[in-house]
């Protein structure tokens, strides 16, 4: 590829990608620079560069080139951006890749509304079409390519971890089970990292009563497609579920506690294949909490640790699950107490959007994190916190053990609703 | 037909004409460029979300105002003072009685003055901040700069010309007028119409999703 050409073909896409929503973004935007200060990145580290909007300007240069309205007219009084070049490109990649976490914090503050994180989610597909992208993330789409697994996670992996937890739980998992109620599907990090939560669904669903299984063809939900910007790659990850579970008969797919996985599966996974599924997708604190509503998982003695909860950025603030989390946490611990902001205006971990994946980012994904950690650190006499979702609990992990805090355990909720769970002979007795 | 004839006659037609006709271009090509739908199954409107959307952001929130305060206070007052002075201005509405046929109630000559002074303050925090905020300076361009200017002239002449002391000082305000008219639609000044769709168009993403921040 010569240099004007991955130029071009980055601005093709941007223009490609361009649409009436972008384009009221581009048009709306009055430079006025609130965004920045609900950017953990510019918070973190007061560079203005940082600044969301400043993120996507070699985008906004293309259009206002080449597509907004009236730029003809612009033109002939000289009045155009000069063309974007290869150079200016490879200047903004680390703002595009390393310090959005396409986290939506910045649309809060926004008086325009704009959806900074989704541009970013576009401009990346510019990017990754011209191959101006980290290598950390390649190496994950290299894994993909050949596993189906952005860590590498063979289903022969996977096998094991299924059998070790039946073991340890003494509950038999069905695997590739026809005509099953739900399918799940897990992150990499959840089945190398977190193997325990595999246990946890199955002590919870035998409890409920649920029908469930995993496939050994389609058990990755992490979808490196929407952090690289690769449509097709996305689609494909998506095809690639939707293929099982239509196999399988399933009624449900069971997203995991990941942040991404559930918006690129719930809510851009039918957009991408082109058609509605026939099965319904469904969060696992979604489900938890349905499951505990209709009394199928009644909760039992409680936690008694000082617990608060992470609120991660696509299941929350984008993803529209705010009360499920709450409800589940308040009949699950004694004493659970909110952050400061929590909810929708959650500060994010600092390493979400493919940050974590970039190893490039991690002095800066550190550095955000540090705004998380003065939030945990407010809260007096805190022994834990909930973290549902696998990639953000291991940002969380690696930030506790930089700076030194080993007195705050990190836990995921689907564990902590099975540890909480009445016991078979209490919800009997 | 002497100066202020021109600029009141003439020039003013032209340059309505184009405001109008290159507002309504960009805002209708923005509409055409359209966005593909969604057919991931909706959990709540899209409609309700836009408008959602468009009066959520009306509204400051409360954890960012400690650390947005000044523009929040310089945004409000600009705007707030903008818009009183423009559509209750006892000048103003006689001169849309003169187009338009239409009249309503002028504010009192001490309420138009008190709102051109906060308009002008509000005005001059946020660009003095346009120049001394690294963030603001960074993203900064000519446009921004110009729009600024431009709106500033046509208050500052404005108020010179309360006075009706001088018909040429109606005229450099008319003037002024004329060519905001004219840049006002090729510039970031469209924000005034262009928000709508902004906010718009996040608030129905959001309002499918059954929720909005
Ligand atoms: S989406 Fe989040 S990370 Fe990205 S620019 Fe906005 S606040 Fe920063
Ligand atoms: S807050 Fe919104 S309008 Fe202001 S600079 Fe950022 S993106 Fe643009």
């Amino acid at each position: 590829m010569s240099s004007d050409n991955k130029a071009q073909i980055a601005v093709d896409k941007f223009l490609q990608f361009t649409d009436g929503e972008v384009a009221s973004f581009f048009e709306a935007c009055v430079h006025c620079g609130e965004c920045a200060e609900a950017c953990h990145f510019y918070m973190a580290t007061k560079d203005p560069k940082y600044t969301p909007t400043y993120k996507l300007f070699p985008m906004v240069k293309a259009y206002k080139r080449e597509k907004a309205p009236l730029h003809s007219i612009r033109k002939m009084f000289g009045l155009l951006p000069p063309a974007v070049t290869e150079d200016e490109l490879r200047e903004w990649e680390t703002l595009v890749y390393d310090s959005c976490t396409m986290c939506g914090r910045c649309t809060m503050v926004c008086p325009m509304g704009i959806d900074i994180a989704g541009t970013i989610r576009k401009m990346r597909e510019g990017y990754a079409a011209a191959d101006i992208v980290p290598d950390g993330l390649k190496r994950s789409v290299d894994f993909v390519e050949k596993t189906g697994s952005p860590m590498g996670v063979t289903s022969k992996a996977l096998l094991a971890q299924v059998k070790h937890q039946e073991k340890e739980t003494g509950i038999k998992i069905e695997v590739d089970k026809q005509g099953a109620d739900y399918m799940a599907i897990l992150s990499s990090m959840e089945i190398m990292g977190y193997p325990e939560i595999i246990g946890a669904y199955a002590k919870i669903f035998q409890k409920a009563g649920v029908s469930w299984t995993i496939s050994s063809k389609a058990y990755e939900a992490t979808n490196v497609g929407v952090q690289i910007g690769s449509g097709p790659l996305a689609k494909e990850i998506v095809t690639r579920v939707v293929d099982a579970a239509e196999e399988l008969g399933v009624k449900y797919v069971i997203s995991p506690e990941c942040g991404h996985a559930y918006g690129a599966i719930r809510w851009a996974g039918p957009n991408m294949v082109g058609r509605p599924f026939k099965f319904e997708v469904v969060h696992i604190i979604e489900l938890l909490d349905q499951l505990r509503r209709d009394g199928k998982i009644p909760a039992g003695a409680k936690d008694g640790r000082k617990m608060t909860l992470h609120d991660p950025c696509q299941i929350i603030r984008r993803g529209g699950l705010l009360k499920e989390p709450r409800r589940l946490l308040d009949e699950s611990c004694a004493d659970f107490v909110e952050m400061e902001n929590a909810g929708l205006g959650n500060l994010c971990c600092g390493g979400g959007g493919g940050v974590s994946a970039n190893p490039r980012a991690a002095e800066l994904q550190n550095a955000a994190f540090g705004c998380k950690a003065d939030q945990l650190n407010a809260i007096d006499g805190l022994e834990a916190v909930v973290v549902p979702c696998a990639n953000c609990r291991t940002v969380f992990e690696e930030g506790l053990e930089e700076r030194e805090i080993y007195n705050l355990e990190v836990l995921g909720l689907g564990e902590l609703v099975a540890e909480t769970l009445k016991d078979i002979e209490q919800a009997e007795g | 037909m002497g100066f202020v004839g021109f600029v009141e006659g003439p020039l003013f037609y032209i340059a309505a004409a184009i405001f109008a006709l290159a507002a309504a271009w960009r805002v209708f090509g923005l509409i055409r460029m359209g966005r593909k739908p969604d057919i991931s199954p909706p959990k709540g409107s899209a409609t309700a979300g836009f408008i959602k959307g468009n009066l959520r952001h009306f509204l400051p929130r409360g954890m960012f105002a400690r650390r947005t305060w000044i523009h929040i206070v310089g945004g409000y007052a600009f705007h707030l003072g903008l818009f009183v002075l423009f559509f209750f201005g006892a000048f103003h509405i006689d001169f849309i009685k003169q187009y338009l046929g239409i009249s309503w109630t002028p504010l009192p000559r001490w309420g138009f003055i008190l709102a051109s002074e906060i308009a002008f303050a509000g005005l001059i925090v946020l660009w003095v901040r346009r120049f001394s905020d690294p963030v603001m300076r960074l993203i900064s361009d000519r446009d921004d700069h110009i729009g600024t200017w431009l709106t500033f002239l046509v208050m500052l002449t404005g108020c010179l010309a309360l006075q009706q002391s001088h018909e040429v000082l109606r005229g450099i305000h008319m003037l002024f007028v004329d060519i905001w008219l004219i840049y006002f639609p090729f510039s970031r000044l469209m924000h005034a119409f262009t928000f709508v769709l902004s906010r718009g168009h996040t608030g129905a993403t959001y309002g499918r999703k059954g929720m909005n921040p």
